[in-house]
């Protein structure tokens, strides 16, 4: 475990003014002389080292010199005057800069988590609405430095002041706006409202600052309330659901009723034409009959009745014939289509059909 | 060579002394106020650059020359109609006169003190004076919702305003920078940041909020209802309406025919009625006698006759 013991350290230590007074012996008469030029050595190589800068590609220099400003630098290398003369303060004015409101983005990356239930955060996020209600509105704030100077020289603590500008000019707009227009339709509007009312501000405050955006995130109603909103939006689709049955229905019989009139129509018209084709011709058939009848009406006439009369004859059944001259006869009525039980009497003729 | 190291030990030493205690810088964002023994002297200086004191007697106080932020303490304050709120209010300001804030305040931390007092004690009043929505809305803008969400919420917020959030800061504004004139401060801006119910108010905003919701919902409800009835009214009107113009029209277009028939017939016909009559009962009787009937026929009858006689009638 031990280490080699040192060469150099014996066990008896010299004592380090003899040490500097023996390295002064050796090396003494060597610099003497030239000293003055060992310290302007040093200094020139400090000043070297002081006078060179760099400014990065996203970033401006401005330039100071005894504190006075004397103008900007793009990104590059410079040189300026050294031993603190010439001060450069970089100002990243090519970088995008974001502040976040209502929740703070605790891992940023590919999954961006939102840490947004602390008290401070809360109160952030909560605000009144132009009808006195409470909404929470959560948002980002996405800003260039656009004057290097202003955003150095005319705003101590520019950020904390950005911070309350965005603030006040949000609440500001939500105030003029009802939470209904917050949660939903007026969104877009109060993003951009509060954008416009934000670099006013900004611009007022002379905080070099150009505003690009100012996205709304979650805009929520406040917890305990949350539940009846959503009650709120699940009427309004309860009522278009109730709507649109009531529609379906009225689509699936009026067309259906609409044709069956017409069917009903059709038919009807149907009727009217056979009926008077019908009619037509049944006059004229019997104008027919009736101008041969005129000619010979009696023969006519007699034909007509016995054909008719036999034709009958044939299709019925049972026909009885009764001497009408053999008084008190009464003829059996047979219930039955069978035999014909001879009348004492009677002449009867039974005639099978065929 | 020791003489001329020596000589220069005492004469640069106390050149560069003297010189490092005379030359001052001021940045840009600074302004000076030089005293000699406690004793201003001169004017401010703004100017930024080299500058130079007489050494050892005067002394720098630097004071900041940019707009510098106050933030209030976020204060429980009543409205004029009795509601708590908090409002968390801040502002901006810039030392215009070192000299007087030197003498007056002497650094900002006193200063930022001071403003506290003032400005919390103008909002106090300032809120205290008008009604919650004076501080909440800066227009009269009209909410562009749904009507009947606005005559719900138009309910409690439908007063006008006045004199607005802007107007209210300003005068809050106007007043405390009158005040803090004296201390050469110039106050040019406050502005409220937030202003949120006092909890109490709050649980009774969020009952609030539940109930027009619930109304919200039951009307949206009913409404939906209700429309959805009237379609099914409508339907039932169509309907009615569709059937009955159908069957008015066939009825039209029958009665027609049938009358049209009738006219025929009777034109016809009516050439010799007792013809017709004749013709038709003939034709009547093979429709009317099939094979289940029975049929009783005299002698007498024109058909059997002869089978009684064959003498001519």
């Amino acid at each position: 475990m031990a280490w080699d013991p040192r060469p150099l350290g014996g066990p008896e230590r010299p004592d380090p003014r003899d040490v500097a007074r023996s390295v002064w012996k050796h090396l003494g008469p060597r610099i003497r002389g030239r000293l003055p030029l060992l310290v302007l050595g040093v200094l020139v190589a400090l000043g070297a080292l002081t006078a060179y800068a760099q400014v990065e590609p996203d970033e401006v220099g401005v330039i100071l010199r005894l504190g006075r400003f004397i103008g900007t630098v793009e990104p590059g290398p410079h040189l300026r005057l050294p031993f603190g003369i010439d001060r450069i303060n970089k100002v990243p004015v090519q970088r995008q800069l974001k502040a976040e409101f209502g929740f703070r983005t605790t891992r940023a990356g590919v999954q961006t988590v939102y840490g947004g239930d602390k008290p401070e955060l809360a109160r952030e996020a909560l605000m009144l609405t132009g009808d006195l209600n409470v909404a929470v509105v959560e948002w980002i704030v996405q800003y260039k430095i656009k004057e290097p100077y202003q955003y150095l020289f005319k705003v101590k603590n520019v950020e904390s002041m950005l911070r309350d500008i965005s603030e006040a000019s949000m609440r500001a707009v939500v105030g003029d706006h009802s939470v209904n227009e917050v949660l939903t339709t007026g969104r877009q509007r109060v993003a951009s409202e509060s954008k416009v009312l934000l670099q006013g501000l900004a611009d007022r405050y002379e905080t070099g600052v150009e505003i690009q955006q100012v996205v709304l995130q979650d805009v929520n109603p406040p917890d305990p309330v949350k539940p009846s909103f959503n009650e709120v939006n699940q009427a309004i689709q309860e009522k278009e659901r109730a709507i649109n049955e009531a529609y379906a229905e009225l689509n699936r019989e009026i067309p259906r009723a609409r044709g069956e009139a017409e069917e009903a129509l059709r038919a009807a018209e149907g009727y009217a034409i056979e009926r008077v084709n019908r009619a037509k011709g049944e006059a004229d058939r019997f104008v027919r009959i009736h101008e041969e009848y005129r000619r010979s009406p009696d023969v006519t006439r007699r034909r007509m009745y016995l054909d008719a009369v036999a034709d009958a004859l044939q299709r019925a059944k049972q026909k009885v014939v009764v001497d009408e001259s053999q008084k008190g006869v009464t003829p059996m009525l047979w219930m039955d289509g069978g035999k014909a039980p001879a009348t004492a009497g009677a002449t009867a003729k039974t005639q099978e059909h065929p | 060579m020791n003489r001329t190291l020596a000589a220069l030990t005492v004469l640069v030493i106390p050149a560069a002394l003297v010189g490092f205690t005379s030359a001052y810088t001021i940045t840009e964002h600074e302004q000076v106020v030089i005293t000699r023994f406690g004793q201003p002297r001169g004017q401010p200086i703004a100017e930024p650059g080299l500058h130079f004191k007489v050494p050892f007697a005067d002394t720098v106080h630097r004071f900041d020359k940019r707009w510098l932020d106050w933030r209030g303490d976020p204060n429980q304050i009543p409205t004029k109609e009795k509601k708590y709120i908090w409002v968390d209010t801040f502002g901006r300001w810039r030392i215009v006169d070192p000299l007087r804030f030197f003498q007056r305040l002497r650094d900002e931390r006193n200063a930022q003190s001071r403003l506290d007092d003032i400005i919390d004690g103008e909002t106090r009043n300032a809120i205290a004076s008008f009604a919650l929505i004076e501080a909440v809305r800066s227009s009269n803008r009209k909410f562009e919702d749904d009507e009947y969400f606005a005559e719900i919420e138009g309910a409690e917020a439908l007063e006008k305003v006045t004199l607005g959030r802007d107007k209210l800061t300003r005068q809050i504004r106007d007043r405390a920078a009158e005040v803090v004139k004296e201390f050469g401060v110039e106050l040019v801006d406050v502005q409220i940041r937030r202003i949120n119910y006092v909890d109490e108010v709050q649980l009774k905003v969020f009952d609030r909020m539940i109930s027009e919701r619930r109304r919200i919902a039951e009307r949206s409800r009913s409404e939906g209802m209700g429309r959805a009835a009237e379609i099914r009214g409508q339907r039932e009107r169509d309907l009615k309406a569709i059937r009955s113009e159908a069957y008015r029209k066939a009825q039209e277009v029958t009665g027609k025919a049938d009358a049209q028939a009738t006219r025929i017939y009777a034109e016809a016909f009516g050439r010799d009625p007792e013809f017709f009559q004749f013709l038709r009962t003939l034709e009547a009787y093979p429709k009317a006698i099939d094979a289940s009937t029975s049929l009783f026929l005299g002698t007498n009858s024109e058909f059997y006759r002869y089978l009684r006689t064959s003498k001519r009638q």
